[in-house]
């Protein structure tokens, strides 16, 4: 009987770890009956897993405990089918989510199924701990344990956003004979007079300014680059149809200032709103490069002073 | 943009006397011509038209 309150706690908190989570990802991956069944599916298997360890150590069954190391190759699984699921889907996508945002995707929902693991293995850790005390004890402590944990777990994989390391600021679209330019920056080549009006009656664009040399050379990456095009269409809409590649939304970077550029014919034409959702643009975990850690960055450019930024260049 | 990079599917000009090499060459009358067969093309192609700024557009697949 002491061994099924700890391990009932721990799938429990586990789970309801899970659940936290995949409530978050709403934005990042737009949920539905199905993909809710699988992850907090494979969310209750983890917790299981988690909580059956401490019990079964306590009784001296090492054989027991090692199944967590299955349990690890069991979501590497789960890694690869999400990466499946988003690259089939990708040619669907008007703006598609590029390589590294689905490899981050995928790489979070391998994460999640570990916390939902660690959380039942804390809640039963701390139920057993207690179990001589009686069931309501115990059950209480493991609740209390996973609570802690869960919440530690949900602060800490609070990804960074685009708008911790870069001032997004709105800018004006300008044309230079057939060339679509932005701050200073061309993006492309529009040759039809046409597109070039609608650009310039119901386009918006960007400027995205990185506060530090780290973030310039996150945000020179083109998946990140790509992960913002694809935010900011989802999330305002985009007047595009597959015959109209000429608005397929580009971020360039400004080689000399490290300023991002982007312009776009949003459904939502509101500059504020493009703003907010450029901001709310999930850093990719395996974008983030940190060249000024190397120690060789002089402080001021490490800073990124505007001193070069005077330079407009083509 | 596509893996094999970006190529140019068909070039549409009012230039006479271009002489066609591996793409197709539209030759038109007119300015306003050369944009309505430059949006036909690009639409049927899904491809981005490029304005080289000497009469010549091209039909450019990313």
């Amino acid at each position: 009987m002491e061994t099924v309150t700890p391990v009932a706690v721990g799938a429990i908190m586990g789970t309801l770890a899970r659940l936290l989570l995949l409530r978050r990802d709403y934005r990042q991956f737009p949920s539905y009956p199905q993909g809710y069944t699988i992850h907090l599916s494979l969310g209750f298997i983890a917790a299981a897993l988690g909580a059956i360890a401490p019990p079964a150590i306590i009784q001296g069954d090492l054989a027991a405990a090692s199944f967590l190391a299955l349990a690890a190759t069991q979501f590497r699984e789960v890694r690869s089918v999400e990466r499946e699921t988003l690259r089939n889907v990708e040619n669907t996508e008007l703006v598609p989510r590029g390589t590294a945002y689905i490899e981050g995707i995928a790489r979070v929902f391998e994460a999640r199924n570990y916390l939902a693991m660690l959380t039942g293995l804390a809640a039963s850790m701390a139920s057993t701990a207690v179990s001589e005390q009686g069931l309501l004890w115990s059950a209480g402590a493991g609740a209390a344990a996973g609570l802690l944990i869960g919440i530690a777990l949900y602060r800490a994989m609070g990804g960074r956003r685009v708008g911790d390391i870069a001032v997004v600021k709105p800018a004006a679209i300008e044309f230079d004979g057939p060339l679509l330019t932005v701050a200073g920056v061309t993006i492309m080549n529009v040759g039809l007079d046409s597109a070039r009006r609608r650009y310039m009656d119901e386009g918006l664009a960007v400027v995205i300014e990185p506060k530090d040399a780290n973030a310039r050379a996150t945000l020179a990456n083109l998946g990140q680059r790509q992960a913002i095009a694809h935010e900011v269409a989802t999330v305002l809409g985009i007047k595009l149809e597959v015959d109209e590649r000429e608005f397929t939304p580009i971020a360039r970077q400004n080689p000399d200032t490290g300023e991002v550029v982007m312009a776009i014919v949003p459904l939502l034409n509101d500059e504020r709103a493009l703003v907010r959702a450029v901001e709310y643009v999930p850093v990719l975990e395996g974008t983030v490069r940190k060249p000024v850690q190397s120690g060789l960055w002089p402080p001021d450019l490490a800073s990124l002073e505007r001193a070069t930024g005077q330079v407009s260049r083509r | 943009m596509s893996p094999e990079g970006s190529r140019i599917l068909a070039v549409i000009t009012t230039r006479e006397g271009v002489v066609g090499g591996g793409v197709p060459v539209f030759l038109v009358a007119s300015e306003k011509e050369r944009d309505q067969v430059s949006v036909l093309l690009s639409r049927i192609l899904q491809a981005v038209v490029h304005d080289l700024q000497n009469g010549v557009y091209v039909i450019v697949r990313h």
